[in-house]
């Protein structure tokens, strides 16, 4: 059994000695008898290695598929091995949140090129230092946008579900309405928009790529948006970043997005990281530490946590967030990416994703799996599915591939700059032969 | 605590940038190309740093030597239980049966993943006395606002969720708490504390009616007190109708000891990169794991890991839960990391960690008890405290000029991570020191003489602690500066 206790027991009794106790367990007396208990009934402590044969029995019996054509808001990209590196840097590690500046300027330094980064992709005028994810930032932003008159939020009905049930608890936590957009052909209905924005709307969530990865109009959205007074939030993939229209060039007031494809293994789930950005004017409404540049005693280029009256240890109840403890090491992974590929390498990997989902969709068209909706995609798209989808899924993971995600009675497909042509072949090869044969 | 070298300061990663630097990271294309229409394309190309690899990774190792983590030395934060992080932990979190994972799979291929998180979830529910765990929450905060949402449903469903209006948070309490319930539409009636540092049982009796939603509190508190009335505490909630929340930031002093279900608490959250030795990385990720009473499972986040004769699934048809805090489940690297912590510890390990944690608080405190300039809150002869304690340095400071923030930034040229400063806010001129288990005798009594040295030094030469820190890379950065004028990104 290990406690990761220095201390041997006999200096241990030393200690309590100094303390004026004869054992350890007056170090407790000002607990009440009643509510003193043995130690907990768990198994005995067991040493590394037998925790070691433990936790990596039970990583074994998870499947790693060699091929992963399914999205969804996790997303498979490469990660270069320098940025697993810095990620694993035992100070970055095991610092935490820099309260002490002096010390922790590596810390902040990589928060304020992180900062950076998310606005160069976004084209935004301040982000924060992070959020939790994708899902949460959005919810973050619906609330960030709401003030006294205006208290609704409007999501397209576009968005990833998962974003949408995010906002939907965070908006019924606040006891503030929520509606959902309905779509037309995959994409926002906009008409359905215009109509919407009334004088309680506080702002519209819009993703592009959106859920079926179809890009999005935000300019029109905006357009309609700031027509009404309303705020466009606009939720966006990263990776997409490197090649679309951003959402400052389109007039978002607010980006977010999941950051987990800027250098974050899927990790079942997490921990990945929720990005935020906003134009210059809400910054004081931003949720989240932001780190800022300064200078210190000696007139030295430095960096602080800033605009800390907006946050929860200082305004108490009245602060933008309780958010305290973010991902900072997930920022700090994805400013190492962006640096590691540089706009050249993120340009490729978008260039890769969207030319290969495009091989992939007339793969699968003739194997006869239509295209459900004509817009333009990125690196995930819909199509039908003329086959039992568990039946398919079962054959392509007996081929160590993951298929699409079944959704909406058709099959979401993602492709990234992993997939080789050879494994997309294959796959709508086997989807080929499902529809026929079953 | 860093050479000569790291005070020239660091180029930001942009300032790098030799435009064509790059390193190959992708194979050439092997599909027909296509790019999508113009009208779509972004205008400029991205504004990212160019760099070789070797200069990416040169830059990182310049910034970390500008860093301060709990491997580079002791790192008393209170309330943030800065424990050693252990490097098995680390290597397990990295198996790529974990890593490449994606959450979507089917049930049958996820089944490892299933089963660290029901196995995490069977050691809280016991550590806790709680009858249900959720590992959605990403952070204390997170699971915090999740609590709170589950307090405000449990209420609406009771159909007085409009009356009970009202959260009662101690004014000892960390922000987030206040926040939290602020996040879930709640007005927050702040009570103050009684002169021995604990609630005030008569202002919650004051406070308490019809209107009350519930309780947030943390025990021991921020004083490192272990409330003592804390089943009565929460008998008079209960009595009101309303809900006690369990804020487990203060955890590590008491797990294996007692545990917050059997305090008469509802609704739980722990964090298990305080208590349960997962790193801090900075700021997160951190991860909580959202705790309560068999009557309010119904409505932790969803979904749930089920379990049904050992084939463990999701279960997502959840219709009184408050729904989804995240994407996912949560971050679930983090709970890798706690389990490995815990199957280490084992039952008797877990008490062992918690006992030796107060042990080396109150041997801090009492090597820090000499002098006249350093006061307890609660008088000369201080109760013993849980795993933190905090000092007043306000005397020092009336009759030296020299404040907690001036001993704090002498600390730094000791190689020392300060206490936390200025909380809890009841206390003036605070610091709060919290040494955690895995601290040595040897550096306790290191950061005794080192803290001890700098009180002298207040009293002899105050100008110098003033002047303090000298040796870190910077001084005393202007903090008005940055937030009058804020520079939140690189410009060029």
């Amino acid at each position: 059994m290990s406690s990761y206790i220095p201390n041997p027991q006999a200096v241990q009794q030393d200690m309590l000695r100094f303390i004026g106790l004869s054992d350890i367990s007056g170090l407790y007396s000002g607990i009440p008898d009643a509510l003193r208990r043995a130690p907990p009934s768990l198994p005995d402590g067991m040493g590394e290695l037998e925790v070691r044969r433990v936790v990596s029995g039970m990583a074994a019996r998870n499947t790693i598929f060699p091929s992963v054509l399914r999205g969804a808001g996790a997303y498979r990209h490469y990660i270069p091995a320098v940025v697993k590196a810095v990620a694993s840097k035992e100070t970055f590690l095991t610092a935490y949140t820099p309260y002490q500046a002096e010390v922790s300027q590596g810390v902040l330094q990589a928060i304020f090129e992180y900062q950076t980064g998310v606005c160069a992709l976004t084209g935004m005028d301040v982000s924060n230092a992070s959020a939790y994810d994708g899902a949460s930032a959005a919810a973050e932003a619906a609330a960030m946008c709401r003030d006294r008159k205006r208290s609704r939020t409007l999501i397209a009905s576009t968005v990833n579900p998962r974003t949408i049930a995010a906002v939907a608890a965070y908006s019924r936590a606040a006891g503030t309405p929520l509606t959902i957009l309905p779509a037309e052909k995959g994409l926002l209905d906009l008409d359905a928009l215009r109509r919407a924005v009334g004088p309680d709307v506080a702002s519209v969530i819009v993703q592009s790529p959106n859920y079926y990865g179809l890009i999005e109009d935000w300019r029109a959205s905006a357009d309609i948006c700031h027509g009404a007074g309303v705020k466009l939030i606009a939720a966006c993939n990263p990776i997409a970043l490197a090649l679309y229209k951003t959402p400052g060039e389109r007039g978002a007031d607010v980006a977010v997005g999941e950051g987990q494809p800027l250098g974050m293994p899927l990790s079942f789930g997490g921990p990945y990281l929720g990005f935020m950005a906003c134009a210059k004017g809400l910054t004081r409404q931003m949720p989240g530490r932001i780190v800022g540049e300064t200078l210190d005693a000696d007139g030295r280029r430095c960096y602080v946590l800033t605009l800390q009256a907006r946050e929860q240890h200082i305004r108490r109840e009245k602060a933008s967030s309780s958010v305290c403890s973010n991902e900072a090491l997930c920022a700090l992974t994805a400013s190492a990416y962006m640096a590691a590929m540089g706009p050249h390498g993120m340009r490729q990997a978008a260039e890769q994703c969207h030319a290969k989902a495009r091989y992939a969709a007339d793969a699968l068209a003739e194997a006869g799996f239509a295209l459900r909706y004509a817009s333009p995609f990125f690196h995930e798209f819909l199509t039908e599915c003329p086959a039992d989808p568990d039946a398919l899924m079962s054959r392509l993971e007996g081929e160590g591939i993951l298929g699409g995600l079944p959704t909406d009675g058709g099959i979401l497909w993602c492709v990234t700059e992993m997939n080789e042509r050879g494994e997309i072949d294959r796959a709508a090869a086997i989807c080929g032969e499902v529809r026929r044969h079953g | 605590m860093v050479d000569g070298l790291d005070r020239m300061g660091v180029p930001l990663v942009f300032e790098r940038s030799v435009p064509g630097a790059r390193t190959a990271m992708l194979p050439p294309l092997d599909v027909p190309e296509a790019l999508p229409d113009d009208a779509l394309l972004r205008a400029e190309p991205l504004p990212l740093p160019e760099l070789a690899e070797g200069e990416v990774s040169r830059h990182y190792s310049a910034l970390e030597r500008r860093a301060f983590g709990v491997n580079n030395g002791f790192y008393p934060l209170g309330s943030c239980t800065m424990k050693y992080n252990p490097k098995l932990n680390e290597e397990m979190a990295a198996l790529p049966g974990f890593t490449d994972i994606h959450p979507l799979q089917p049930v049958h291929t996820i089944q490892g993943c299933l089963a660290v998180m029901s196995r995490l979830d069977a050691i809280l529910r016991e550590i806790t006395g709680m009858d249900a765990v959720s590992l959605q929450p990403a952070a204390g905060a997170h699971g915090e606002f999740a609590g709170v949402m589950m307090i405000k449903a449990y209420h609406e469903r009771g159909g007085d969720g409009a009356s009970r209006a009202k959260m009662i948070v101690p004014d000892s309490a960390h922000g987030t708490n206040p926040a939290s319930a602020a996040m879930n539409g709640y007005t927050v009636v702040t009570i103050p504390s009684g002169a021995d540092g604990c609630v005030d049982i008569a202002a919650l009796r004051q406070a308490v009616g019809p209107d009350t939603a519930g309780l947030m509190l943390t025990n021991p508190n921020t004083l490192g007190l272990f409330d003592p009335n804390v089943a009565e505490i929460t008998r008079i909630v209960h009595g009101a109708g309303g809900l006690c929340y369990y804020d487990g930031a203060n955890l590590n002093a008491i797990m294996g000891i007692t545990r917050p279900g059997d305090m008469g608490f509802d609704v739980a959250h722990l964090n298990l990169h305080k208590t349960f030795s997962t790193p801090h990385g900075g700021g997160g990720p951190g991860g909580a794991a959202l705790c309560c009473k068999a009557f309010l499972s119904g409505y932790l986040p969803k979904p749930m890991v089920a379990d049904s004769d050992g084939a463990l699934s999701l279960d997502d048809d959840r219709p009184l839960s408050v729904g989804k805090v995240g994407a996912f489940y949560g971050n679930f690297l983090v709970c890798v990391r706690a389990l490995c912590y815990l199957l280490s510890l084992g039952g008797d390990g877990v008490a062992l960690a918690a006992s030796n944690a107060v042990l080396n608080a109150n041997y801090l405190m009492r090597k820090l008890a000499s002098p006249d300039d350093i006061a307890y809150w609660d008088g000369d002869s201080p109760r013993a405290r849980a795993h933190e304690f905090v000092l007043s340095m306000k005397k020092m400071k009336s009759e030296t000029g020299v404040s907690a923030l001036d001993l704090a930034k002498g600390l730094l040229d000791k190689g020392i991570h300060p206490p936390t400063m200025y909380f809890p806010l009841i206390v003036d001129e605070a610091l709060m020191f919290e040494p955690t288990e895995t601290e040595s005798r040897a550096t306790l009594d290191a950061a005794a003489e080192a803290f001890l040295d700098m009180v002298r030094q207040a009293r002899d030469d105050p100008e110098s602690l003033r002047a303090a820190p000298r040796s870190t890379p910077v001084r005393r950065p202007d903090e008005v500066r940055a937030a009058r004028n804020p520079i939140l990104r690189y410009q060029g």
